[in-house]
């Protein structure tokens, strides 16, 4: 090894970059030539000293936090703190990001319940998971809720129009209660969700296929009604369309017995 | 089962898991780099959401060079526009990396022998952040970043030789300064 060799090896062989071989070689050199002994002699110092110097720096806290409100955080995220992320970016307008953003935040909401209904069906699909309450009389599962969760879900008997009522179960869905009412197309299985603000109200029903499932949403008096099965889609949607008619005509045959009960004798 | 919401936040949690733990080490080599807190602060952040914004890129590996290259690319950016205010920036580096061969020529004829007497801490980062840009650089990154040759040329975008040959003459000039420093008080 030469001299202008072994004063750039030196430093690899401080830095601990050598194999084992070449740390060799270049220890060999330093022990025949002074000068370059006496280099890594030098540079050692200086290693050693820059390393005991605490040369770093510590971030300051308040970088620490505005870092902290950029970065989303499951219990720290704002959307304000999200705009501001996106108006540091510069690439989008703060109008854009809040619209984005209120986008983004609404579907991730809709997915995970979408998720999770899918989730409910299937689980009600394996072992006896399906009912909490069998019977095929609303009158049977619709009390059966009351006290349970505090909705009154509109139970609805379709088996004259091909869509049997199973029966009725709890089930939990954004962390929340949700009643189930079970229907039964052939073999096909209706788990059909009923909860506040499962999503947000919907002027009218949407139909959806996930992970190979339809869906169908509505709303009705303020609920949010979700129907998920593996009937294909014309008949959901035929299932929801006989369910919202018939919670229709439900509402004013009772309405009507309201008005004539209270009528003055 | 997929649940997109559930991605999202185990995404910033993993993010901030592996990210977080560095932030001293952003914020040094910023300091270093562009020697000025406020700018400091400002490349960090930046960083920080560029990192997020890209995370997905992240190909894994140690985490800490992606970090820091990130790092240095707002820090160029940030030359860049000092030096369209100054209209100096490529004059100045080469002029920097030519003086130092002056330098490390002096460096090799200095005696060896001469001992270096310990500089309060202040004082050595005020001579490290003296050494010119590539080879500070080089420099924060080996000895106050800790990375290994391999991923300063990564960092950096150069081959693990230059990285070899920027370091010895970072050290050189470092030396230089120091033992100036010590005759001069």
């Amino acid at each position: 090894m030469t001299c202008d060799e072994s004063e750039v090896m030196l430093h690899a062989l401080l830095d601990d970059e050598l194999d084992a071989g070449h740390a060799r070689e270049v220890e060999a050199h330093a022990a025949r030539c002074a000068r370059c002994a006496a280099q890594l002699g030098a540079y050692r110092d200086l290693q050693q000293a820059l390393r005991g110097g605490n040369l770093r720096y510590t971030a300051p806290a308040s970088l620490r936090r505005s870092i902290d409100r950029v970065v989303p955080s499951p219990t720290a995220t704002t959307r304000r703190a999200l705009l501001q992320g996106f108006g540091l970016g510069g690439l989008v307008s703060a109008a854009a990001a809040a619209s984005l953003t209120f986008v983004i935040v609404r579907e991730d909401r809709d997915q995970r319940i979408l998720g999770e209904a899918i989730s409910a069906h299937l689980r009600s699909l394996q072992a006896d998971h399906l009912t909490d309450v069998l019977s095929t009389d609303q009158h049977t599962v619709k009390p059966w809720f009351n006290g349970r969760i505090d909705l009154a879900p509109p139970v609805i008997d379709l088996t004259g129009q091909g869509f049997t009522l199973v029966g009725g179960r709890l089930d939990f869905i954004d962390g929340k209660p949700v009643a189930v009412i079970v229907y039964r197309r052939r073999v096909h299985v209706i788990n059909l969700f009923v909860a506040q603000g499962l999503s947000s109200l919907l002027p009218a029903p949407k139909l959806e296929t996930v992970q190979g499932f339809n869906i169908r949403r509505w709303s009705d008096q303020g609920l949010s009604l979700l129907a998920v099965s593996d009937l294909n889609r014309d008949e959901l949607e035929e299932f929801g369309a006989k369910f919202e008619q018939a919670a229709r005509a439900a509402r004013v045959s009772q309405g009507r017995a309201r008005s004539l009960s209270s009528r003055p004798a | 089962m997929a649940f997109e919401g559930g991605g999202d936040r185990s995404k910033a949690e993993r993010f901030r898991a592996a990210v977080l733990p560095y932030l001293d080490d952003v914020y040094t080599l910023a300091r270093y780099l562009l020697r000025n807190t406020a700018d400091a602060e400002d490349a960090t952040q930046e960083c920080y959401l560029r990192a997020f914004r890209h995370y997905e890129t992240f190909r894994g590996g140690p985490i800490k060079p992606w970090l820091l290259a990130i790092l240095r690319n707002v820090c160029r950016a940030e030359y860049a526009r000092r030096g369209a205010l100054a209209g100096l920036l490529s004059s100045n580096l080469d002029e920097a990396e030519s003086a130092t061969d002056g330098l490390w020529s002096e460096a090799t004829q200095s005696p060896e022998t001469e001992t270096l007497y310990r500089l309060d801490g202040e004082t050595m980062q005020r001579l490290i952040t003296q050494l010119p840009d590539t080879f500070r650089e080089t420099l924060v990154l080996r000895e106050i970043n800790d990375l290994s040759y391999r991923e300063i040329a990564d960092v950096t975008g150069v081959a693990v030789g230059t990285v070899m040959s920027r370091l010895a003459r970072a050290r050189a000039h470092l030396r230089n300064a120091w033992l100036a420093e010590e005759r001069g008080s």
